[in-house]
């Protein structure tokens, strides 16, 4: 009997953890994704028919076994780059993406070199 | 020239910040179907309506000019362009795969009763999860594509009557 209930709370555990795992991840991707139909909106905000289709789309592929960005490219693929928010490193935007990177070196570089003159002077 | 090197930055920074405002302010950022256009629809598994099968590739390789429309009873613009989808049904070279997203099937039926039946071959997407495949996001929507399952155009919303004028044209051709 003890041995049951041994495994039956070890059993419980496994499908709690997996139940949130699943609910985790497929919020996580809800929220980066981009409800076309609606105004600044994401899939998780927007309960529009469209919202409610790609979250089926979504907790499918997860299901399926399928990662964040085989899901992500699945749908760039059908709906264009346009429905993820976080948009992936390519070579049209790739400029947004480093511009932080050379503004907080070019912006570290002429700090220096004010310090510098004001030391030197 | 240190003075110099900030000036040259400074200036740089405002035709960037220029440049920056230009291109987004000239961008579309709605959904834009042109990408679209060009790309082959692959993996196509439509329930049928009635019978117990399932439509494919395949199925619509076999005609010249397959035109999916996807509509639902409940959907207004569906009926305004409902008179057009009757005259293409004429079309040799075309035919019509009518899909029915999301939609009770008692009152698809009652509506192709109404207003008449313009397709060939009707499937059903209860849950409009197969129509995620072919980019739509409501209805009523359409596709042209050729023999080869390449997208020729997508019409979002009623087809009007230039669109009506451009595929009996592209499908005559």
């Amino acid at each position: 009997m003890r041995t049951k209930i041994i495994i039956f709370f070890i059993i419980l555990n496994f499908n709690i953890v997996d139940a949130k795992t699943f609910l985790i991840d497929s919020n996580k991707v809800f929220k980066n994704l981009r409800c076309l139909i609606c105004q600044g909106q994401s899939i998780a905000d927007s309960n529009s028919e469209f919202a409610q289709t790609i979250k089926l789309i979504v907790r499918d592929q997860i299901k399926d076994g399928k990662s964040e960005k085989e899901i992500y490219d699945f749908l760039i693929e059908k709906y264009g780059e346009w429905i993820v928010y976080k948009p992936p490193l390519n070579k049209v935007n790739f400029l947004l993406w480093l511009l932080p990177y050379l503004a907080f070196v070019t912006g570290g570089g002429i700090i220096f070199l004010l310090l510098k003159k004001r030391y030197n002077h | 020239m240190q003075k110099k090197i900030i000036k040259l930055f400074i200036l740089l920074l405002i035709v960037f910040v220029i440049g920056v405002f230009f291109i987004s302010l000239n961008k579309h950022s709605i959904y834009d179907t042109r990408s679209l256009i060009g790309q082959k629809i692959t993996d196509i598994r439509l329930d049928h309506f009635s019978k117990n099968k399932t439509i494919t590739g395949e199925d619509l390789s076999k005609n010249n000019f397959t035109l999916i429309n996807f509509w639902a009873s409940w959907c207004k613009p569906c009926r305004d362009e409902h008179s057009i989808l009757l005259k293409l049904n004429r079309e040799k070279n075309l035919k019509l795969l009518g899909v029915n997203v999301k939609d009770k099937k008692n009152n698809a039926l009652k509506f192709l009763n109404d207003l008449g039946n313009p397709y060939d071959e009707l499937a059903r997407d209860e849950l409009g999860k197969h129509s995620v495949n072919f980019g739509i996001y409501g209805v009523p929507e359409s596709i042209l594509i050729n023999k080869d399952l390449i997208i020729i155009k997508k019409f979002i919303g009623p087809i009007s009557k230039n669109d009506y004028e451009y595929i009996k044209n592209t499908v005559r051709k």
